[in-house]
Parts: structure tokens; sequence; C-alpha cells
């Protein structure tokens, strides 16, 4: 993964700031045992724009630093290093984002536009469904390829498909964009368990490099691992509708079995309980983005953060719906909804905020291995 | 507004504290839980809070083996020794040893109201084994403390600042706040630090030079308590013109610059003064050992001014400072730009680099790499100013606190002018620590005796009201 040929990424107001802000810190280091961010900063003296692009990646925006700070605001050096590193961030990610143009769009009106992407998608599908027959999609179905009777299984997964492609063609672009941008260098396997194990426990949200935080501050600088606890719930809840739709093709395709499935059947079981974790989980996330220290809270990016709570959320939800009401004649609603949500969210994908856990993860990996290094 | 009923308060408190850093919370927080209501004043707005605690970072303590937030052990004697060594003798022997004493409980006093330590072994300075780290540094603790105050009740008031104590013949009747209201209490405990923010105070000590001073600490430290204190006969204790202060960066703000303010390159290449002249052997030691001398050294020269020269082997060899160097590709344009005279700057570099010895230099031990010829002699980590560019940092005296506080006996109450100390007034934190730190630095030691006296004081005030 060692990449010699570096893209320069661009100079920009963040970047310059970034850089104001980190020699300011490295002259001070209090901070150092929040998180990565610090260690990271110290091991260098000078701040590039890839060097700027990686810290603003690795930061987690918990906040800690900037109620812990001896030179934010009000003082003259007007430090705020959460704030900073979250617009020095998602330019960052416009800046990787393939194609690019798409990427601005969403960073400035990432709510409008997935509510109305996904709600149009929902209501075309709707519509296109009872057209074809008002009968059956109001009717009653039940057993086996049930839901192919509004919709072929072809149809209905080949549309998702096409776009994950789309998106693993866009996401690679990113990682390498990313890669070459800051100048990472891979760092073995061992770093590689490090990042892994960074990402499984987000240590570095809200907690300090020990592990056991106190948690994220709010507004008033108390401290609450909610935010940790809520992006477990969602990650992992991800993790298991991930499952959920790997067991459904398992069962599609080797075992030929159609869905719907029964409720205590595999696929049903991981996508309900996951469906669960992640409507606990966005809608904490959104309320702890909302309670979030209002100084901290970079007010024109915020829109694609709760764009993409806000359509995971309603997946999620959707999805539980219609598990409920699949035999009754909703189902053919309840599926239009969802599957419109499902396909929004799918679409938006490479440029919402679900690129945090792509640049996370790599900033993570980058950054274990410098440390590795150092350590040596 | 301080004893309205309205809001629940009392009409007369049980304690008072002035001050909401370190050694006012430690009191207040000990006070409130032995049952008795108080009031911390606050004279700095909530962001600006705790006075010089916000520039803080670690305390020192003893301890007879490792624990969760320091390594190996460091001992009453040695720390004894330490602070001998430091203060050469110039301490009160019983307080110090008190201090010392109870600084073994500290870490776990305070974790246990919230304030979190960064783990032992980790961390940027190898203090480690004696000095346990703040996760966060001094503002992080404050937010603690002040969360935790509050939650036992604990009335905190920001942007008041007292301007009286209110003593009678050795008995404080409450203070008088700079807003000319009267609040009563029946113990004060001032925490209310030095008065390195009030450069008049200091000119008397340091004449007009004090002008030219920058204070690292926070500007709410006017010493306007510790004023109406000595004024009604307290004892004093400590001489007016100590104070710690280190080179800075000019550049730094007049007031609250803090840590990141400190430049560390000094062993590195040379100081010359307004006149493009050395004044001091910049090699004498290893900077941890020397930094504190130098914001005298600078106050002694003309406009208290001072400028380091490196070259761009000698700037790689320290932490990065916060105001980037002044460089350029001669060491007359780096004269030119700095304001000092270009051909005597060329000419003091030549001198020095012709003294200079042959081979390289080893940072890591005093090498005893020395000049020869020169005056004053440059004694360790000697090497030629040469590879360009070269980078200048202008250095200004930078205040960090003040040593003349008042006295206090082992119950941290105050002593009046006749040595026998005040039914009702207590001291601690800066205020007092002169009486265990009569001079010189110890890393660590302000906070210590901060807390070590906060706590002694409120429990003192509470156990006397029977609380």
């Amino acid at each position: 993964m060692d990449d010699v040929s570096l893209i320069k990424l661009a100079s920009t107001p963040a970047h310059e700031e970034t850089a104001r802000i980190m020699q300011i810190c490295n002259a001070c280091r209090y901070c150092e045992g929040f998180c990565a961010v610090f260690p990271a900063m110290e091991r260098r003296r000078l701040f590039d724009v890839g060097d700027t692009a990686q810290l603003a990646n690795l930061c987690h925006h918990c906040g800690a630093c900037y109620h812990a700070c001896q030179y934010a605001p009000p003082h003259e050096f007007a430090v705020n290093v959460p704030l900073t590193l979250a617009e020095r961030r998602a330019e960052t990610w416009a800046e990787f984002a393939w194609p690019g143009p798409l990427s601005g769009l969403f960073e400035r009106n990432g709510l409008a536009l997935v509510m109305i992407i996904t709600a149009a998608l929902a209501l075309a599908v709707g519509l296109m469904l009872a057209m074809i027959s008002p009968q059956l999609f109001w009717g009653v179905h039940i057993g086996e390829g049930a839901f192919y009777v509004l919709m072929p299984h072809t149809v209905m997964a080949g549309i998702p498909m096409a776009i994950t492609g789309f998106t693993i063609v866009a996401f690679i672009i990113g990682w390498r964009r990313y890669w070459r941008g800051t100048g990472a260098r891979w760092g073995g396997w061992p770093a590689f368990a490090d990042a892994m194990s960074a990402t499984a426990t987000m240590r570095n949200l809200g907690g300090d490099n020990s592990g056991d935080g106190a948690g994220c501050p709010g507004p008033d600088d108390r401290n609450s691992l909610a935010r940790r606890h809520y992006h477990h719930a969602t990650f992992y809840g991800f993790m298991l509708c991930f499952a959920s739709t790997s067991t459904g093709t398992i069962y599609h395709y080797l075992l030929g079995r159609e869905a719907p499935y029964g409720y205590l059947e595999l696929p049903v079981v991981l996508g309900t309980v996951g469906g669960i974790m992640l409507c606990v989980g966005t809608a904490g996330l959104w309320r702890e983005k909302r309670r979030m220290e209002p100084a901290v809270r970079p007010l024109a990016k915020l829109g694609m953060d709760y764009a993409f709570i806000w359509v995971l959320f309603w997946v999620s939800a959707t999805g539980l719906v219609l598990l409920a009401l699949r035999e009754t004649s909703f189902m053919g609603l309840t599926l239009a909804i969802h599957l419109g949500l499902v396909y929004g969210f799918f679409l938006v994908l490479p440029y919402s905020k679900f690129v945090h856990g792509l640049y996370r993860f790599a900033a993570l990996l980058a950054d274990a291995g410098e440390a590795r290094r150092s350590a040596m | 507004m301080y004893t309205s009923n309205d809001n629940g308060y009392p009409e007369r408190w049980d304690v008072l504290v002035i001050g909401a850093g370190n050694a006012g919370l430690c009191a207040a927080i000990t006070a409130a839980e032995a049952g008795c209501s108080v009031l911390v004043l606050e004279a700095a707005p909530r962001d600006m809070r705790g006075g010089n605690t916000r520039h803080t970072r670690n305390l020192r303590a003893m301890h007879e083996e490792p624990t969760d937030v320091l390594t190996d052990a460091y001992s009453f004697e040695e720390y004894f020794e330490d602070l001998m060594r430091v203060t050469r003798g110039v301490t009160n022997k019983e307080l110090a040893g008190l201090t010392l004493e109870k600084s073994a409980e500290l870490t776990s006093w305070l974790g246990e109201r919230g304030v979190r330590f960064q783990p032992a072994l980790s961390g940027t300075l190898n203090l480690g084994r004696t000095n346990a780290f703040f996760l966060g540094g001094g503002r992080a603790l404050l937010n603690s403390l002040c969360r935790h105050a509050e939650g036992l009740g604990v009335a905190l008031h920001y942007d008041t600042e007292v301007a009286d104590i209110l003593i009678d013949d050795g008995f404080c009747e409450g203070v008088r706040l700079a807003g000319g209201e009267t609040v009563p209490a029946k113990k004060v405990i001032t925490t209310a630090g030095g008065f390195e923010a009030n450069l008049d105070w200091l000119a008397e000590g340091w004449g007009e030079a004090a002008k030219n001073f920058l204070v690292r600490g926070t500007p709410w430290n006017t010493g306007t308590v510790l004023k109406s204190l000595l004024d009604q006969g307290v004892k004093p204790v400590g001489a007016l013109d100590q104070c710690h202060a280190v080179a800075i960066d000019a550049r730094a703000p007049k007031y609250d610059g803090g840590i990141a303010s400190r430049i560390d390159g000094v062993p590195f290449g040379i100081v010359l003064n307004r006149d493009a002249e050395r004044f001091y052997d910049e090699g004498e030691d290893f900077w941890p050992k020397r930094y504190a001398i130098w914001g005298r050294l600078v106050a002694g020269q003309p406009d208290q001014i001072g400028y380091a020269i490196l070259d761009s082997v000698g700037v790689s060899r320290f932490m990065p400072s916060v105001f980037t160097p002044i460089r350029d590709d001669s060491i007359e344009g780096l004269a030119d730009q700095l304001g000092l005279d270009p051909a005597a700057a060329r000419a003091a570099v030549d001198r020095f680099n012709a003294a200079c010895p042959e081979g390289p230099i080893d940072q890591s031990v005093l090498d005893g790499k020395a000049t020869s010829g020169l005056s004053p002699e440059k004694t360790n980590w000697a090497a030629p100013i040469a590879v360009p560019p070269y980078y200048g940092f202008p250095l200004r005296p930078g205040i960090t606190f003040t040593y003349m506080g008042v006295e206090v006996n082992e119950s941290a109450q105050i002593l009046m002018a006749d040595g026998k100390p005040s039914a009702n007034l207590y001291a601690a934190g800066e205020i007092m620590a002169g009486n265990v730190l009569g001079q010189g630095y110890l890393a660590g030691i302000g906070m210590t005796i901060g807390a070590v006296f906060g706590r002694i004081a409120g429990a003192d005030a509470a156990r006397s009201l029977n609380r």
C-alpha cells in the first residue's frame, strides 16, 4: 500500500487554521492523554496539508479538548480544535470524493437533499407498484416469495447491487486519494490490528488513550459515554443487518428458500435485533449531536451528519414496520417506503456521513503504523 | 444578592472562599462535605475561572510505591531534599513537612471528586515518577472540581471581585466586593493568588523594568486581596521582588500566555541583548534546570529584551514553540528583522563561532563542549551558528507567579502581625505558597501546596464551626 506518487491537497482556510492551532497545541500538549490526535501531532513539527487532513480524520469530535483548553476563546489564541478539525475533515471528504462535484452538493444541503431523494424514491416505488396492479399492491400475501409478488427478486436486489458496485469504485478511489494525499504508509498487520481494535472499541471517542474514559462532554462540560454507546449500537446494529442480508442471500441462492422468512429464522432475528439497535443508536446519536456544546458544532457541515442519521433511522424503522405488517394489506405500502429509503441510502452513500467510517479507519490505520514506527 | 433568602442563601455564610482555583475548590469541597454552607467568589468570568490553575498540568506527590498515576516511589526524604535544594532552606520546615506528608493522599482524593489523571508512564515529560498529570491539564481539573462542588451545593459566583477583607482586631467579619456590597461570613478562606498581574505593584520591587514584563499567568491575579490583608497588619512572608520568571517569546500576549509561550532553544544557540552582546552562559546546565533563571537575566538587560539566535541545526533540537521563529538566510538579515545592529550581531556570532570547539555536540549529556576565550563562556553544547537559514526568537521576562504572601500556621490560619493566628481567616494556594516555597521552583509543588492547604483550611473552618 506504499504509494510513492503523492497527491498534493489544496491549501484552504480550514487547513491554515488547523496548522495555526496545531502549532499552539504542539507547544502546550496538555491534551495528549485524550485521544490519538495529540500524540500524532507530537510526532510532527510542521503541519502540511496532508498532516492536517490526517489529524482531522483522526478526530472523533468528542469535544473534550475544547473544554480542557486554556487557550479556547475568549483567550486571544482562540483555539478550538474540535470545530476546526471538523471543518477541515468535511473539506477533505469533499476533496477525496469521486466524482468530486457531487460531494459539495451534499455537504451543503445534506439533510434536505437526502429527505427529498428518499421520499421521492419511496413515492416512485410505491406509485410504480400501485399502478402495475392496485389489487396486488393492497393485497394480503403470505408465505414464501410473498414480497416478490410485487417486485421480482432480481429487480429488488439488483438495484442496490448496481448502486453498491458504483459505491465500491467510489470508495476505492477515495481511499487511494486519502492514502496518497496524507502520505500514509502501511504499518504492517500489528498496526492493522491496532486500528481494528480502535474501531471496534471507539476508545478515541470521549475517552482517553487508556480506553476507560469518562466520555464526551456535553454543553455543561459534564462527561457522558452516551455517544460511544449509541455509536456502538449503530455500528454493530448495522453489522447485524448486513449479516441478515448476507444470510438471506445464502438462503435464497444456496438453500433455494425465498423471503419472507419466519420470525425465528436467522435472517429475521439478525435483522430485527440489528434494526432495533440501529433505531436506538441513530436516535441517540441525533439527540447527542443536538446536545453538543454549541461552540464545537460545525453548523455549516451538520446537515450531512443529520442526513445520514436520519436516513439510517428511517431505513431501520420502516424495516421493522414492514416486519410487523408484512402479513397485512399494508405490506405493499410499507415495502415501497422501505425500499425507497434503502435505495436512497445506497445512492447517497459515497457522499454522506457514511464516508467517515472509511476515512476514519484509513486515519487510524495510518496512525497505528506511524505510532509503531516512532516507538521503535 | 449573595445573602438573600430568595435563592435559598443563608443570611451569613458558614464559609466564604475567595478564588475558584485549585486551592479554593479543595477548601470549598472539604467544608461543604462537612456540612457547611459555602460561597465561592471568583473574580474571572466562568470561561477564565480558576486563576493560575488554568495553566497548570500536574502536582508533585510523595508515594512509597507505584500507583495508577505515578511510577516507582518518591519518598518523603527525597521530596524534602528536593525542596531544600531549590529553596536553599528558605522554607518553614514544619509546613513543608506537612505539605509533603499530605501530598500522598491527593491523587486519590481528587480522583474521587472527578479529577482524571493521565496513566503513569505516558506523556512527554519525564516526570511520571514525581508528578501526577491531570488529563487535559489544569482547566480540566477545574471543570471537574467545580462540577463536584456545585453538586455539593456550593454557590459559585463568577465576575465577582473581592476588594476588601473586613478585619476587626484579628477577626474577619466578611468581605466587601468591588461593587461595594458587603458579604458577611463566619469563616473566610482566601485563595486569591499572587499579584503577578499587577505591574504597578511589581514595579515597587523591580522598578520601571516591570513595565516590560509579560505575565504568563492569569490577568486576574492583581493582588487586591493580598494588599488588603497586608494593609491591615497581616504578617507577610517572602520578598517583594521574588517571582518565578522565565524567558518567553516577546511576541506572547501581555497576559495569560501560559505554557505555550515558553522558548526551549537557548542552550542550542546564543542569546544577545539589545546591543548585540552575549550576557550569560547559555549552556550552563540542562534547560529544565536553568529556564527559571532566564527571566531574571533578561529582566536585567537594557529594555528587558534578549534575542536567541540559532542556525537550522540548532533549531531542530528542541520542542517547537508557539510562534514561528524569525528566519533569514544571513545573520545580518536576521539581525535587521530582529531590530539588532547587523554588523554588531555578525561580529558577535563570528566571535562565538571562532571560540567553539571541534566536533559534534551531545545534547543528552552535559557534554563539556565549551567555548574558549569568550566572556561569558558557553560551557556546554557550543556549536558554531553556521548552517543557514538562521532563526531568531525575541525574549522577554515572563512572570508566572509571585512569592510574597501571608504567613499561615499548620491549620492554614493567617497570622497577624503579632504572630497570633486570626480566629476565622485562612489562606491557601499561591497567596501563602511562599511559606513553603520561599524561593526557587519545584515543578508541580504549587498545586500540591494549594490542594493540601485548601483541604486543611476547609476542614479546620468546618471543625471550628462544629460541622
